[in-house]
């Protein structure tokens, strides 16, 4: 596994949080974890709703000082 | 010495630095304290918003191409030698015809490419406007179009943000045109849980599928294409079927980016204020080849640029720094063939699109042909 791939997404409109974990996701390899800050408190709820729908790992949501953290491992 | 600076990439990104560098930096290029030089793939440079306008004949080829030796400003060597290999530690850059050129600062404005290829059968099966050959080739089809079934399929991650929703509109209203509408059934296809990425264009677009009949299918990541079958799959495992699908390819940035070593998907690491590739303190990244997460757009790249020409200028002329970007973005939104709005957002100040109007419609068909003043650092 390497290192996880962070996306500071915060302030990010547009594509957004989710489209950019999408486009991260595309690029890493089956067991990699991407990491997406946001501060846009609807990724807290997209994300993990998408990731369960493609049946990739969510391995946390941790609110932090301004932002949500969310930690997408790709499973397929 | 001479303090040299090079551009690699001869879209507007690249341009609009070229030239507004040219502006700033006159006097220490009269007297060969500065030189400032290009490398680039085609002597000719593309208006690549025209493209969306190319399928419905609203715009022909010709408009849409000038010489890039015309849009550049003729201080500037430029060279249609694309870049091979981009050496930060060297500060060098090595070209496909052999060529090694060095530098003192260095702006990688090499932008992004389509890459239909990366979604089994979506080269066979699909059509898309983000490339010349690609549009007129959907032009074709749609001209030879009788009704049926259009996907409207969007992939990620795509430059301009709103082309989705404009060519879903504008095929709404050329359909209504040809009295096609009543036998045609149009779905629109979206990575994520709406209609567009910006919550309030989703929001207006909601109304506005309603209005017109179109279908949507969100959550939807292509997964592969059947084009004997005629159907697209996602990886949420939805399955639709089409009689012509037109597609936004998902996009990757350039081969020189990944084979240099500078970024994975050829997206390069930039600081979201001061443009300089992580890691550097002389090498500027601008446009559509950042890894910053926003809009992958024309306006993007042109804000990025200005801000690039004044730091690089003050550093130069006075050894500081100048301003910081604060990610700026601002699109027009074509919502039909006569119809249009916008929206503009930084990193601090959320998107608030306006009521479409036919006024808003006509200042981007201004801008169409304005665009070329931007591109020569003059709008």
């Amino acid at each position: 596994m390497t290192e996880r791939t962070k996306i500071d997404a915060r302030g990010a409109y547009c594509p957004g949080p989710l489209m950019e974990l999408i486009a991260a996701l595309k690029l890493v390899q089956i067991g990699d974890e991407v990491e997406v800050w946001s501060t846009d408190k609807g990724s807290v709820k997209d994300i993990p709703e998408w990731v369960a729908k493609v049946r990739h790992e969510l391995v946390g949501v941790t609110q932090e000082n301004g932002y949500w953290s969310v930690v997408v491992r790709k499973a397929k | 010495m001479a303090k040299k600076i090079l551009i690699v990439g001869g879209g507007l990104a690249g341009t609009i630095v070229a030239n507004g560098l040219c502006r700033q930096l006159r006097h220490e290029l009269a007297s060969g304290a500065v030189t400032i030089s290009m490398l680039g793939t085609s002597d000719v440079h593309l208006y690549q918003p025209g493209l969306l306008y190319i399928p419905f004949g609203r715009m022909r080829e010709s408009e849409l191409f000038r010489p890039q030796r015309k849009v550049l400003d003729r201080r500037v060597p430029y060279a249609v030698d694309p870049a091979k290999y981009i050496d930060v530690e060297s500060k060098t850059v090595a070209t496909q015809s052999g060529k090694t050129h060095s530098y003192d600062y260095l702006v990688i404005a090499t932008g992004s490419r389509i890459r239909p290829d990366n979604i089994p059968g979506m080269v066979e099966g699909g059509h898309w406007f983000y490339d010349l050959d690609g549009a007129k080739k959907l032009r074709d089809a749609l001209a030879a179009f009788q009704g049926g079934k259009i996907v409207v399929n969007i992939n990620v991650p795509h430059k301009c943000p709103v082309a989705p929703l404009e060519v879903t509109f504008m095929l709404r209203d050329y359909l209504a045109g040809r009295g096609l509408m009543d036998k045609s059934e149009i779905t629109y296809t979206y990575p994520i849980g709406r209609l567009h990425t910006l919550e309030p264009v989703a929001a207006w677009a909601v109304p506005e599928f309603e209005r017109y009949g179109i279908k949507s299918q969100t959550f939807f990541n292509t997964k592969s294409v059947d084009p004997k079958a005629k159907t697209i799959t996602s990886e949420e495992g939805t399955t639709l079927n089409y009689d012509l699908l037109i597609t936004v390819p998902p996009h990757s940035g350039q081969a020189v980016i990944t084979d240099s070593k500078l970024g994975t998907g050829g997206w390069v690491p930039t600081d979201r204020n001061t443009l300089l590739r992580d890691g550097s303190k002389n090498v500027f990244v601008v446009g559509d080849t950042t890894n910053l997460p926003i809009s992958k757009a024309g306006s993007t790249a042109h804000f990025e640029a200005d801000t690039i020409i004044d730091n690089l200028a003050s550093l130069i002329k006075e050894d500081r720094w100048a301003r910081s970007y604060d990610g700026k973005v601002f699109c027009f939104v074509e919502t039909g063939l006569n119809t249009g709005t916008y929206v503009w957002f930084n990193y601090t100040t959320p998107p608030n699109p306006g009521p479409p109007s036919q006024m808003i419609h006509w200042f981007k068909l201004a801008y169409n042909r304005l665009y070329w003043l931007s591109a020569r650092g003059l709008l």
